[in-house]
């Protein structure tokens, strides 16, 4: 009996141990990343980085100010409308999407969300800049914006299906219309989820860069005016990264690395910002 | 067309020629059976007496689930300020019954109702009156707490109040305090009325979930089996405030604890596999059932 036990005890304990092993297994290549980011790009950072917009080659100095708040806007005009369309979209299949619209919205967002982001680029430049006869920050916008309208439809149709129904039927025995048990409850009760949601969609787009070559197209001025081509952080990298020189391969390096702690710190901020004013879990 | 399952017979006192009244309440003639809650030998004339006003009334009210029959032509009086208790096994069509009366059957999965509910003498089916507005004329509690977790217990209360008119903060105040008073939970939760309502126990959720049910104050109070996930404190709590809720509320409710339906009921209505196979005062129902199936129910040969 007490060996029985003990083999239970020790099979317990091993099991414990696999399962944490593959844990470590899966955060072990973003460790190594930061760690490898950290390692080749601090040193490049100061805060003339920050600060200041590139120099021509064969100079020192210079930073990725233009590509900083590039990013910055070329992001919130994706966020802009992207997410009331994509939040939107989700609400509408978890709540009312039973019909043959739902499915059809639904496969057309699943089939989206599997397309190639460099499709998306050369669709947004024949349909904007084409058109138009020049690169610009507003058509990077958009075909960010069209990758993450799909993302976002699915994560918050599941965040809202969270969402157990007897709140919804407490809501409606109150005497709420459907559109306001929707929102006030539904959707409210889901938002933690949804925010969550959004930053993931955020974080990935953040990062693209296949949409914006055809789109942002990239610029060494420091810009902000939306009509015109605008640099960001992911272009800074692919053209310096790619580029003859030593000093821009430290910059690149440098640039991966502001990335990624602007989605980190973006990320973090608003998880603090919407944790719930009730702790309930 | 008649159907047997469709008339309640009270102990016998049938009334024969009830045929012949009209069918408004306030036109009713005098009858000399005391009971409200007569019989109805055919289903469209119905016997009622004409010293109670009847809240609540259905007559031939049928639910189904896409073609499958839930609730078979059931006519019943709801009088005010009464308790009725609806009892019977899992399955029997009670919960169902009950959602017809606030038109909440018809939002589950093909629910939809044949038949008449009258509230005040109006059919809440007939189409001149929105189902939204039946739902805030009729409250209802689930069997399970459910607070919104996202409101203070003080919004949670208020949730129900704050459509179309807007109140002043002091006239909010005095009404979420009356709500929480009815409730019996003013006292538990004065000192923290903005703090998570999920942070309550379960029976203080429940209690929490009828004084939001109360606070628009509706007519007719609807609860579903409100101490099925309660345990014995709570669900005396919840007992008592039957009986102080009916001075001011019609409640109908549902339960699975035939000691409960007793408890607390002055009326009781017996369903089995969706027929209403009897109704009577409570505790004549209890201590002499006119049917058959009734009294194996009550003395636990079945269900």
């Amino acid at each position: 009996m007490r060996t029985r036990a003990l083999r239970r005890r020790a099979k317990s304990a091993m099991m414990t141990g696999v399962v944490a092993g593959l844990a470590l297994l899966a955060v072990l290549p973003l460790l190594m990343i930061f760690a490898d980011l950290v390692h080749k790009g601090a040193t490049s950072i100061d805060w003339n980085f920050f600060v200041k917009s590139p120099v021509p080659a064969g100079e020192s100095g210079g930073g990725v100010a233009n590509a900083i708040v590039g990013t910055g806007i070329i992001v919130a005009l994706a966020c802009l409308a992207g997410i009331p369309v994509g939040v939107g979209t989700g609400l509408f299949l978890a709540e009312y999407g039973g019909g043959r619209l739902g499915w059809l919205v639904r496969f057309v967002a699943d089939v989206m969300n599997g397309t190639p982001s460099i499709v998306v680029g050369i669709s947004a430049w024949t349909w904007l800049v084409r058109p138009a006869g020049h690169f610009s920050a507003m058509a990077g916008g958009a075909a960010l914006a069209i990758l993450m309208i799909p993302m976002l439809a699915r994560t918050t149709e599941e965040m809202v299906r969270l969402v157990p129904n007897s709140l919804r039927e407490a809501a409606l025995a109150l005497g709420y219309p459907r559109w306001r048990t929707s929102l006030a409850i539904v959707a409210r009760t889901a938002l933690g989820g949804i925010v969550t949601g959004a930053l993931v969609a955020i974080a990935r787009i953040a990062g693209e860069t296949a949409p914006l070559l055809f789109t942002a197209l990239g610029n060494l001025n420091f810009s902000t005016t939306v009509t015109e081509p605008m640099q960001t952080l992911s272009l800074q990298i692919y053209v310096y990264a790619t580029g003859p020189f030593e000093e821009w391969h430290r910059v690149a390096w440098a640039a991966a690395l502001v990335l990624m702690g602007m989605v980190l710190v973006l990320s973090l901020t608003a998880r603090w910002a919407t944790r719930s004013r009730y702790a309930s879990r | 067309m008649r159907l047997d399952s469709s008339v309640a017979h009270v102990g016998g006192s049938a009334t024969t020629g009830a045929s012949a009244l009209p069918r408004r309440p306030q036109q009713t003639a005098a009858l000399e059976t005391p009971s409200p809650l007569s019989l109805a030998p055919v289903p469209d004339a119905v016997s009622r007496p004409d010293n109670a006003l009847m809240r609540v009334e259905t007559r031939r009210l049928t639910a189904l689930f896409g073609r499958t029959v839930a609730v078979r032509e059931v006519s019943l009086f709801f009088p005010t300020n009464t308790v009725t208790a609806i009892i019977g096994p899992s399955g029997c069509g009670k919960s169902t019954f009950l959602r017809c009366l606030n038109r909440m059957h018809e939002l589950s999965d093909g629910g939809w109702v044949t038949g008449t509910v009258l509230l005040d003498g109006e059919d809440i089916y007939g189409g001149g009156l929105d189902p939204v507005a039946v739902r805030s004329r009729v409250g209802m509690v689930f069997q399970r707490p459910t607070p919104f977790p996202t409101m203070s217990i003080y919004d949670n209360v208020a949730a129900g109040l704050r459509r179309g008119r807007h109140r002043n903060r002091s006239e909010l105040d005095e009404v979420v305090e009356r709500a929480l008073r009815q409730a019996a939970l003013w006292d538990e939760v004065k000192d923290r009325l903005h703090t998570s309502a999920v942070a309550l126990s379960g029976g203080q959720q429940q209690r929490l979930c009828i004084a939001r049910a109360v606070a628009p104050r509706p007519e007719v109070l609807l609860l579903d089996e409100p101490t099925a996930s309660l345990d014995p404190a709570g669900t005396q709590r919840i007992e008592e405030l039957c009986h102080e809720l009916k001075r001011q509320y019609t409640i109908v409710i549902v339960t699975h604890n035939m000691q409960q339906a007793a408890r607390v009921s002055d009326y009781t209505a017996f369903f089995y596999m969706g027929d209403l196979i009897e109704i009577g005062q409570t505790s004549q129902l209890f201590t002499n059932p006119a049917k058959e199936q009734t009294e194996a129910y009550l003395t636990g040969r079945f269900g």
